[in-house]
């Protein structure tokens, strides 16, 4: 839980940036771009997790500056953690945002200059709540899918307790360990969390989109 | 204090030059992809062209030659798009409050108000967009750009997504409000009739080109070449030739000479000539026939049809029986002279509605 909200706060301000950017700018190499951003969809959990694992590992300057300022290393840390669960999570949270900001008809942003809006309040007055169903779509999905995330977290953070252990990893413990209604008990719990957060998500982007159609 | 245009655009392309005075509804007909909407872009800055100057008053908007371009919002000019683009998740209230933004709130909101009062929809305020008909849409979107006062303001062919009666509706009403805000309005339109009766100034379009400018009822009754003609849709167009006989301009049409009233015409090569529907005008048969009667020609009606309150006659001169000249009677006209095909009636083309034009320098 802690891993997931971390990421989120980190994740869903940069995506709307980014998503921002992608959605209104169009330049060469744009579809490598998207492309790269994307990768995490396509990729084996363990890829990425091995090449993050050897980035932060002792043998990059990444990981010997880290050590240098931290005193520990990056990988297998709550840190290292948050900032491999946030590079996995970038497709899930920069799509929906940069889907959303696509669908707004530009001629909107045109009335908006033509009603003498700023770009700050084109964005905050028009372009933000248009596209808020998309962002409550990328956090719902980031949340989730960092709670169920297992791979890459086994990689990186390894399977510290307290540190970088993850719901998801201790039911994978406790089925080798034979203790199946620990597993049982947990995977429950994040069946419900992952349900009611995806449930509250649909019902109100449905909600909202409902309120504005037929613009 | 006009609002002065140069446009030069390769796509889409422009070659646009004109003065558009202020004060006063203007047409900018055309039909599809003449370049209408890009000019009131160009207007309203939300588009660059290639080589461009607009200048309002003694005001430079932007000028390609120094580079200047003014952002929209720093342009006094209020834009009535195509679909109104109302925000969606605005109600009617807000979304005119959008364009008052610079108001402290308590102010925004009341000329807000006022200004959905002045488009007669104030008790609608807190509709969304989705919870308007099209007309009440246009309302909005109007108010919206009245709403910060602007200096000029732009119409994009704002009634063809209405339908004909609440248009008509809000002819009158857009006419009432030019009085009260006495702004310059642009009013792009494809609709011949809609710019002959909101308008008083009117720029014809073609290709990106300007055929012709000036007092509607001028344009329309006066094209000065083809292409003019074939844009007012005047299905009369002929062949002839001037000549002047005993110094009166005469016009050579096939086998028929009509007399032209005395002005700048030279005797001349072949030329095109044409003239108005309306101004085809019958000689009633229940008139005696006299001397006063200017270039009377006999003709057979063709093909009769009822168009609403008009009807279309097909007539063919006697002594040019494969020529059509079409004649616009009212029905009643029709009705009490019985006008069926086969008869024969005489028509007479007053000089001065006879249209001598001349050639377009790009045709």
């Amino acid at each position: 839980m802690q891993l997931a909200t971390v990421t989120l706060g980190i994740l869903l301000p940069l995506a709307v940036v980014g998503g921002y950017w992608l959605a209104t700018t169009s330049f060469q190499g744009k579809a490598w771009l998207e492309g790269i951003l994307a990768l995490p969809l396509v990729l084996p959990p363990t890829v990425i997790g091995y090449y993050l694992l050897i980035a932060m590992g002792g043998h990059t300057w990444v990981g010997q500056f880290y050590e240098q300022v931290m005193g520990n290393t990056l990988a297998f840390s709550f840190t290292g953690l948050v900032i491999a669960s946030i590079i996995f999570n970038i497709p899930f949270a920069v799509q929906p945002i940069q889907r959303a900001f696509e669908a707004i008809p530009h001629n909107l942003r045109e009335a908006a200059q033509c009603c003498g809006m700023t770009f700050g309040q084109t964005f905050l007055r028009i372009e933000l709540p248009l596209a808020w169903p998309g962002l409550l779509s990328a956090a719902v999905m980031t949340f989730a899918h960092t709670l169920g995330e297992f791979g890459v977290v086994l990689m990186v953070g390894g399977n510290i307790p307290g540190e970088t252990k993850t719901v998801a990893i201790a039911i994978y413990d406790k089925v080798q360990s034979f203790e199946h209604t620990a597993a049982g008990g947990m995977a429950l719990l994040l069946l419900s969390i992952s349900l009611i957060t995806i449930g509250i998500s649909y019902g109100w982007t449905t909600r909202l989109t409902k309120r504005w159609e037929r613009p | 204090m006009s609002l002065f245009l140069e446009l030069h655009n390769d796509a889409p392309l422009l070659n646009f030059h004109a003065e558009i005075p202020s004060d006063r509804i203007t047409a900018l007909l055309g039909p599809s992809g003449s370049g209408k909407t890009s000019i009131l872009r160009a207007i309203a800055g939300l588009s660059k062209c290639k080589q461009e100057v607009v200048r309002f008053a003694k005001e430079t908007w932007s000028d390609s030659t120094t580079g200047l371009h003014l952002p929209t919002r720093h342009r006094p000019v209020g834009l009535v798009p195509q679909h109104y683009a109302l925000f969606p998740h605005l109600t009617a209230l807000e979304n005119v409050t959008m364009a008052l933004l610079a108001l402290p709130t308590p102010e925004r909101q009341q000329r807000a108000l006022e200004c959905l009062g002045l488009v007669h929809i104030a008790e609608l305020k807190n509709r969304y967009p989705h919870e308007l008909s099209g007309g009440q849409k246009q309302r909005v979107a109007l108010a919206r750009a009245i709403a910060k006062q602007p200096k000029v303001l732009l119409l994009d062919e704002p009634f063809s997504a209405i339908d004909y009666s609440t248009r008509k509706h809000l002819y009158v009403e857009l006419l009432r409000l030019h009085e009260t805000l006495s702004a310059t309005i642009v009013l792009v339109t494809h609709d011949l009739e809609e710019a002959a009766q909101l308008t008083s100034y009117m720029c014809l379009l073609h290709q990106g080109r300007l055929v012709q400018a000036g007092e509607t009822e001028e344009v329309l009754t006066h094209p000065i070449c083809e292409e003019a003609v074939r844009l007012l849709d005047i299905p009369n167009l002929f062949d002839g030739r001037v000549e002047w006989v005993n110094d009166q301009p005469c016009l050579h049409w096939g086998t028929y000479t009509l007399q032209l009233p005395p002005g700048q015409l030279q005797p001349s090569d072949p030329v095109r000539w044409a003239i108005q529907p309306a101004n085809v005008l019958m000689v009633r048969p229940d008139k005696p026939w006299s001397n006063h009667l200017e270039n009377p020609i006999l003709t057979q009606v063709i093909e009769v049809i009822k168009l609403g309150s008009d009807t279309l006659v097909w007539l063919a001169p006697t002594e040019m029986p494969e020529t059509r000249l079409q004649m616009r009677l009212p029905i009643r006209a029709v009705h009490r002279y019985a006008i069926a095909p086969n008869q024969n009636i005489t028509v007479c083309l007053r000089g001065t509605d006879v249209i001598v034009l001349a050639t377009c320098g790009h045709e």
